[in-house]
């Protein structure tokens, strides 16, 4: 073929992406791309050794990010509650979050606003965005949602309860817990349950303990719609998630989607935290289609890549030099208003 | 007089009313049956879950994100411990977060042995609960009290866990709970579900007032000058009728009531006075909370004025409590073993 017939050929089958908007497409481009170049910016902090312990989600953010975009987002029952396990920056990035906290948690600074440098990275906690905290047991936030979800089906309007999670916890009770709870008959919640499945459990091979074809098969058990998506397409996760989204806010009814994502840097730093080139990577396969569809440059791509990765170094100098938490503080927030917890005073 | 089910009853009817409870859950918690002990029969907002204890500690601790005062209810301690790590997460949510989020929830569940419960239903928990920073941990000897730490309980903004001494469950108080009945036939016609078919029942709840009993404080039950016993729960009456018939020492009796914050003030100035103590209660021996209280007595100034090292009567370290009596009285204190424990401490020459 030459160069000629391929590129008829190319443009007989331009991609339609859906239907999806091209301010839509490119955004979701630039949400993935920072939330990519900010894991790795918290991966460098740490082999610089700069913090204890990285954890995070690159490999996600074709998931993550439309999971955040279609958020109704605020604070109170009005809006979405997340119950979101560690691998979800690109969903706050979507929805948000300020690099610079994702970087003060790394580092456990003092100004850390999700847990004041108690806890590790990705252990996220924005309750002006009903982002309740993450949790390192892996799997409570699959029942802790119910919660939230009833609180909101009691509520109204068209909140509804985000939990997500990975395969491998899938094997602890909590996951059953919530596909039963959230499907009592005449009592069902308004809960999106999602399973990013990377295939793996910290060493561990998914396929090597599970023999069900498919997570979301689980949820027909209980008559509750599920889905098994490609989570490394963004398109198809976004037209998927709104599908889930509506149903949810619509019927008051849970919505089970499994998401084949990749784990682009392994399990976490304990794991060396270094890159997998044998696994898909969502981002750059997105970017082909949007450059082949000419619907960005390369170019532009390079520039952003600079912008971001230029951004979050600064924010890393400066960060660095602040202070961390104080030992005398760490009877804080034991009990709410500080009400003395220490039975030495009592 | 009200029987402590009865007062959990209406404390949390009281609650449902006055403090905007909207979820009082657990297994057989709601209609029909109300609670395996009664404490929930009539309430409006009492709802039956999965037999999935995980499940409810779950849904509490999401309830308590969304801002919302629940009570939730472990049917029997004996099968919280598949929990632990969720109460782990709930005490420690306010402090890992850096005070984003708190947890107002209650959770109830009947501890300790005295009905003849064998292996499973005769645990207790004040040990391990009190071992779970971030929680308040409260346990009432009477029905009063139990109406009062509960309400305190359901206002905190704490997750205050409330253990219920089932042996003491039936038994009656001595004071009315501000706006109860005098007669106890017109409290249990009005509030007491009927055998048999209940659908059609309803409760016609009394004018009930609030009446709090303040997390962190003890009290003293009988003055004293020769000996504190300090208890708390089922074995609290058992030492109360020991030192009230007692012919020759004077003891004095503190009901702890609040496990964590405790009253450590009331302790000490006891112990000052009776310059001799003994805390009975009936969990496990080994790593029992009154060990620590004991200790912290050693390590304070009590040291240089106590007549007798400070003594610990408790549950025998041994994996259950055994159905037959032989068994359940050789396990756990009853009076017998803790008059005979007073009598040594009593009779210590310093």
């Amino acid at each position: 073929m030459t160069a000629t017939e391929a590129k008829v050929t190319r443009s007989k089958t331009k991609e339609t992406f859906s239907g999806l908007g091209k301010d839509l497409l490119l955004k979701m481009h630039d949400l993935m791309l920072q939330s990519r170049i900010l894991e790795e910016r918290l991966i460098k902090i740490y082999k610089t050794g700069e913090a204890f312990f990285w954890i995070g989600a690159p490999g996600e953010e074709a998931f993550g990010v439309p999971l955040g975009l279609l958020s109704h987002k605020g604070q109170g029952l009005a809006y979405d509650y997340f119950h979101l396990h560690y691998r979800c920056t690109p969903t706050l990035v979507a929805m948000g979050m300020k690099a610079e906290d994702s970087i003060r948690l790394i580092m456990n600074k003092k100004g850390d606003v999700c847990t004041g440098g108690r806890n590790f990275s990705n252990h996220y906690c924005f309750p002006e965005m009903n982002i309740t905290p993450v949790s390192s047991p892996i799997e409570i936030q699959y029942g802790i949602a119910l919660g939230t979800a009833r609180a909101q089906k009691r509520f109204g309007g068209k909140g509804i309860s985000v939990v997500s999670g990975g395969d491998a916890g899938t094997a602890e009770g909590d996951f059953a817990t919530c596909l039963i709870w959230s499907s009592r008959p005449g009592e069902e919640l308004p809960i999106l349950i999602t399973v990013q499945n990377n295939g793996w459990g910290i060493s561990t091979d998914y396929k090597s303990q599970h023999s069900e074809d498919k997570i979301s098969d689980r949820g027909k058990a209980f008559n509750i719609k599920s889905e098994t998506i490609n989570g490394n397409d963004p398109v198809e996760s976004y037209i998927k998630l709104k599908e889930a989204y509506d149903y949810i806010r619509k019927h008051k009814k849970p919505y089970l989607i499994e998401a084949y994502v990749s784990r682009l840097y392994g399990h976490s730093s304990a794991s060396g935290a270094n890159l997998h080139q044998d696994q898909e990577d969502g981002l750059k396969s997105y970017e082909k289609r949007l450059l082949r569809a000419d619907l960005i440059k390369e170019k532009d791509v390079k520039a952003l890549y600079e912008k971001y990765d230029k951004e979050y170094a600064a924010l890393f100098r400066k960060i660095q030099k602040e202070e961390g938490p104080s030992a005398d503080s760490i009877w804080d927030h034991t009990f709410v208003n500080n009400e003395n917890a220490d039975w030495r005073n009592f | 007089m009200a029987n402590m089910a009865q007062a959990i009853r209406m404390a949390l009817h009281f609650a449902e009313e006055n403090y905007d409870v909207k979820d009082i859950f657990g297994q057989d918690v709601g209609a029909p049956l109300g609670g395996v002990f009664t404490a929930t029969q009539g309430l409006k907002t009492a709802w039956n879950t999965p037999l999935d204890e995980r499940g409810i500690v779950a849904t509490a601790i999401g309830l308590g994100l969304a801002g919302e005062r629940c009570v939730a209810e472990i049917q029997f301690c004996d099968y919280i411990f598949n929990t632990i790590d969720l109460l782990k997460y709930a005490g420690n949510l306010n402090w890992s977060t850096h005070g984003n989020y708190n947890l107002p929830i209650t959770l109830m569940t009947p501890v300790g042995a005295g009905i003849r419960g064998s292996v499973y239903h005769s645990h207790s928990f004040d040990g391990w609960a009190t071992r779970i920073p971030g929680w308040k941990i409260v346990m009432p000897s009477n029905p009063r009290d139990a109406y009062g730490l509960l309400l305190s309980a359901i206002k905190d903004p704490n997750p205050v866990m409330f253990l219920k001494p089932k042996s003491l469950l039936r038994i009656k108080g001595e004071k009315l709970i501000p706006g109860e009945p005098a007669s106890e036939k017109d409290l249990k016609d009005a509030i007491d579900a009927p055998l048999g078919d209940r659908s059609n029942w309803t409760p016609k709840w009394p004018n009930i007032k609030e009446h709090l009993v303040e997390i962190g404080k003890a009290k003293v039950i009988k003055e004293g000058k020769d000996l504190t016993i300090v208890s708390y729960g089922r074995t609290l009456p058992l030492c109360q009728q020991l030192a009230e018939k007692h012919k020759s020492a004077d003891i004095e009796v503190i009901d702890l009531r609040s496990l964590y914050p405790y009253d450590w003030k009331t302790i000490y100035e006891s112990v000052k006075k009776t310059k001799r103590v003994l805390f009975v209660n009936e969990e496990t021996e080994v790593t029992n909370f009154a060990e620590h209280l004991s200790y912290r007595v050693s390590q304070s100034d009590l040291f240089y004025r106590i007549y007798a090292s400070p003594r610990v009567l408790a549950g025998k370290n041994v994996p259950g409590i055994g159905l037959h009596p032989n068994l359940e009285e050789a396990t756990v204190p009853y009076s017998e073993e803790i008059k005979k424990e007073i009598e040594e401490v009593l009779n210590i020459v310093p």
